[in-house]
């Protein structure tokens, strides 16, 4: 693996359904569809390439039914692809880790990755504190010391600006844009050097998303950690991200420097995104 | 008999009817009598009046005659009868410090104030299937009742204590449980006059509990105990005995008429923590309440787990949820309504297979 | 002649030795192997249906009528004590059905059966515990699904587990879990060590005896081999404690360095400490055992 390069990966796909021949043939961009019409299998992300460089973030955009979240499922296994192969730098012989058992990928996951989702309900377990959800990423890699825990969590709330006292409260008490910084404390609890975010900002009023993606820039300026942004909204992509990946229809149509990319669009859908956005 | 759905209805109905009856009756034994029901299936009388919500063991046992043994169907007969008989004076609240006890124990403290008292219970008895019952004979009847007679001595004993002072009691003098409110009881709701209304307050659940389906509740604070949610109960004290029902005096005021005395079975629960009103308040344990007509220890137990799981201050489990809890286990009504389903549901399902052919028609 | 032709029948029929089949015996035996194999790993098993209710003590009497044989000594305790009307009636059909010799001396049994507690004269290699257990899945206290409390012990997905410890000590500045306090059994699997206090943990730690424990009502039998490593979960900066009886003296015997039962007079009412473990309080009193001091507790 290439020293700079964090994070391969190769011919991710992931299929609801059956699957047959000619599924990868009658779906994608061109036909205009991720579903076959010859078996009816969804084909959400066919075949996927691209890698993350150390300390960069990558930007994924497109509409609803792109791939786009798919991938960062596959990514954070949430979702068992259907083929494909991850590589992470120093991890597994710089081998693939897909195949691994489940209990290996879910401490590789807990070491290696965060995650913070559009919906908190998915990343946030509602019926504990907050400081107990981010405890339990601590105690996932085995942190069994209450007193560091405390501090830990405490200083990663510190860190997404979340006042001390809600340490001990229920996320569900706690505002939208609260919720997601106890998402991004949690993400960040055992400096992972990868961070996935799934359209984090797309539920929150305007001005608490500034704010939010203000915060997540800051923080991976100051801890130099690559991302995955996931997102629709060209906005939030020409903020945060440095290289950014198109998908429509399952399928990657454009990669590169996201200047490059939204000044100079080259696939057609590409150009359309770009000039429908605001 | 062909049952047509158009006509003739009536006729196949009466000849059911008849039909029923003459299953009773065509064996060989002789009919059974209301007193051999009241006298040898106490427990089902029990629970049969608990569920009727009557408290009157001889028309019970005539239900239970009547159902064959059904205990829901007769839960439904008492219930049905005791619509039609007016109603006279509320009593006042029954004292149960006062219950000549049959049975009293606590899982809490192995010795307790006035003492554990076994009484009549199968929980020792072993499950072994006696044979020697098929062959019991008015003579062996006598023996074993002469035998038991003969045996015990009534007044040997240093007498039984008038009162048994409650577990509960105990532990709240030590500040261990919550004492009980200074201010008045509001009055409480009455069921049977006026439709719950949820959120239910605490009397109307205790009412709709006490007649609640003894598998029905059973089932749901099984749920409980399993980890559906979880109280940590312990069972502070279960009594089974008969309890004085007094009716103010109608013109003498401050004085009562004793009208008779009732038999039940009421069980305190001591469960985990209590929210507390305030940070710096001390914990305490919270309590659940069950009780019920006649001696019915699995339902109490139950009805007390599941007081004080409704009373969980963030529900999640199904016993938790008290309009789950309580809408779903009237035996009578749950019962009604599913064999209803046996009821002519031709209009509605001839929308359904309308519904379903169009779609059909519409995917080719 | 066999062992069954010199037991009396039991109304009416004639049952095998210690009731059970010698099928349902060897199934639970193979069960019991497994879990020996396995420390801490809930084996499951089919439990049939007993004269005993469940929930009363169906597990553990099937693992001691799968184990014992007409040479055995046994004893069986209800919370401690020998007396308790449960513990009579389990050792009367077990009597019945075996004709073996029982014992309250804990010293003398060969297998002790027991529900909720460990006798305070530790076991030797040559005896065996059997513990009743009624709920023996310690993740159910965060999880309900079956399903998914099996996956996190295949996966060795404890975090919740440590979450709600954490979240208790959030809120009462200490672990505040009584009995059946959850353990790590071989660095391994969390088990639940069946509602023993926490006073009794620290004597299925590296003991000399074999503890099996079984759950008749939910089916599953699980084990502690001698000298295993059993350790309650417990925050490095959070040491575990035992029940406090500072300044208690049992009433009976003198000791006061035993777990003792807060008992109520019958007459007077007023609360005295007697020793849970009857059996050993009965020895102190008879002058066949010192009794027991403070003790260190780690």
């Amino acid at each position: 693996m290439d020293d700079r390069v964090l994070v391969s990966v190769r011919g991710l796909e992931k299929r609801y359904g059956p699957g047959c021949g000619s599924c990868r043939e009658l779906t994608g961009p061109d036909r205009g569809t991720n579903v076959c019409p010859q078996c009816g299998t969804v084909v959400a992300m066919a075949g996927v390439s691209f890698d993350v460089r150390e300390g960069e973030i990558l930007g994924v955009v497109g509409e609803s039914g792109s791939g786009k979240s798919t991938l960062v499922q596959c990514i954070y296994f949430d979702q068992e692809a259907t083929r494909g192969e991850i590589r992470f730098r120093g991890q597994n012989n710089d081998d693939d880790i897909l195949g691994l058992p489940r209990s290996e990928k879910r401490k590789l996951r807990g070491r290696l990755m965060g995650m913070v989702y559009q919906n908190p309900l998915r990343g946030l377990r509602m019926d504990i504190t907050s400081g107990a959800n981010v405890a339990e990423k601590l105690l996932e890699a085995d942190l069994f010391h209450y007193g560091r825990i405390r501090a830990r969590a405490a200083e990663l709330l510190a860190r997404t600006e979340i006042p001390p006292a809600y340490i001990d409260r229920l996320p569900r008490s706690l505002s939208g844009g609260m919720q997601q910084r106890i998402q991004i404390a949690k993400a960040l609890a055992n400096n992972p050097p990868l961070i996935l975010l799934d359209e984090v900002t797309s539920g929150l009023d305007v001005s608490v998303q500034a704010r939010v993606l203000d915060l997540i820039r800051e923080l991976q300026r100051e801890l130099a950690v690559s991302m995955i942004v996931v997102s629709h909204d060209m906005g939030v992509i020409r903020l945060l991200a440095d290289r950014t990946l198109v998908m429509k229809d399952g399928c990657v149509v454009e990669q590169g420097l996201t200047d490059q990319v939204l000044e100079d669009p080259q696939h057609s859908y590409t150009q359309l995104l770009v000039q429908s956005a605001l | 008999m062909g049952y047509v759905a158009v006509q003739g209805g009536t006729t196949a109905i009466e000849n059911s009817r008849k039909l029923n009856r003459y299953l009773r009756l065509r064996g060989e034994s002789a009919p059974l009598t209301v007193s051999q029901i009241m006298e040898q299936m106490a427990p089902l009388v029990d629970r049969v009046m608990g569920e009727g919500g009557l408290y009157s063991p001889f028309h019970a046992a005539l239900a239970i005659k009547q159902a064959s043994g059904d205990p829901i169907e007769a839960a439904f007969l008492l219930r049905a009868y005791r619509s039609t008989l007016r109603r006279l004076v509320d009593s006042l609240p029954v004292r149960t410090e006062t219950m000549r006890i049959s049975r009293r124990i606590s899982a809490a403290f192995k010795t307790i104030p006035g003492g554990q008292v076994l009484g009549s219970t199968s929980d020792y008895e072993q499950r072994i299937l006696d044979f020697s019952l098929a062959d019991e004979t008015v003579e062996t009847q006598k023996e074993v009742v002469h035998d038991f007679e003969a045996g015990a001595r009534p007044g040997e004993e240093a007498p039984e204590p008038a009162e048994f002072r409650k577990v509960v009691e105990m532990l709240r003098e030590q500040g261990l449980v919550p004492p009980v409110p200074d201010r008045p009881s509001p009055q409480p709701t009455d069921i049977t006059q006026e439709s719950p209304a949820f959120p239910l307050d605490r009397s109307g659940r205790l009412q709709m509990l006490a007649r609640a389906e003894t598998g029905g509740v059973l089932a749901l604070a099984y749920s409980s105990m399993r980890g559906y949610g979880n109280i940590h109960p312990t069972v502070g004290e279960l009594r089974v005995g008969r309890v004085t029902v007094q009716i103010p005096h109608p013109w003498r005021k401050g004085t009562a008429i004793t009208l008779g005395s009732v038999s039940i079975t009421e069980v305190e629960i001591v469960a985990k923590t209590a929210p507390q009103d305030s940070e710096e308040a001390k914990p305490t344990f919270a309590l659940g309440y069950g009780s019920c007509f006649g001696h019915n220890e699995v339902k109490a137990i139950s009805l007390g787990v599941l007081d004080r799981a409704m009373r969980s201050p963030s529900p999640r489990a199904p016993a938790e949820d008290h309009e789950f809890v309580l809408l779903h286990t009237d035996g009578v009504e749950s019962s009604g309504f599913c064999s209803h389903f046996k009821l002519p549901h031709y209009v509605t399902f001839q929308a359904d297979l309308d519904q379903l052919r169009a779609m059909r028609e519409n995917e080719e | 002649m066999t062992l069954n032709d010199l037991l009396p029948p039991i109304r009416g029929f004639q049952y095998n030795f210690a009731f059970i089949d010698e099928g349902v015996k060897k199934e639970i035996r193979r069960a019991l192997l497994k879990a020996v194999a396995l420390p801490g790993h809930q084996v499951p098993f089919a439990s049939p249906e007993l004269p005993i209710a469940r929930g009363w003590g169906t597990g553990g009497l099937q693992v001691t009528m799968s184990i014992i044989g007409p040479d055995d000594v046994l004893k069986i305790i209800d919370q401690g004590c020998d007396g308790s009307v449960n513990a009579v009636n389990l050792r009367k059909l077990l009597v019945a059905t075996t004709g073996i010799r029982t014992t309250f001396d804990s010293r003398e049994a060969t297998v002790l059966q027991s529900r909720h507690r460990l006798p305070e004269i530790p076991l030797r290699s040559d005896q065996v515990a059997v513990l009743q257990v009624p709920l023996p899945e310690p993740l159910r206290l965060v999880e309900p699904s079956e399903v998914e409390t099996r996956r996190m012990h295949s996966e060795g997905d404890y975090a919740r587990m440590w979450v709600s410890l954490y979240e208790d000590v959030v809120q009462h500045g200490a672990v505040s879990l009584g009995a059946g306090y959850p353990v790590r059994v071989n660095g391994n699997y969390i088990m639940s060590p069946s509602p023993l206090p926490r006073w009794d943990l620290r004597m299925l730690n590296d003991a000399e005896h074999l503890t099996l424990l079984g759950a008749g009502r939910e089916k599953r039998v699980y084990a502690v081999p001698p000298h295993t490593s059993v350790r309650p979960l417990e925050f490095e900066d959070q040491p575990f404690t035992v029940e406090n009886f500072a300044g208690m003296t049992c009433a009976r015997c003198g000791s006061t360095g035993t777990f003792l039962d807060e008992i109520y007079d019958e007459k007077t009412g007023l609360a005295t400490r007697v020793c849970s473990d009857s059996g050993f309080c009965d020895l102190v009193r008879e002058g066949a055992v010192p009794r027991r001091g403070r003790l260190a507790h780690g």
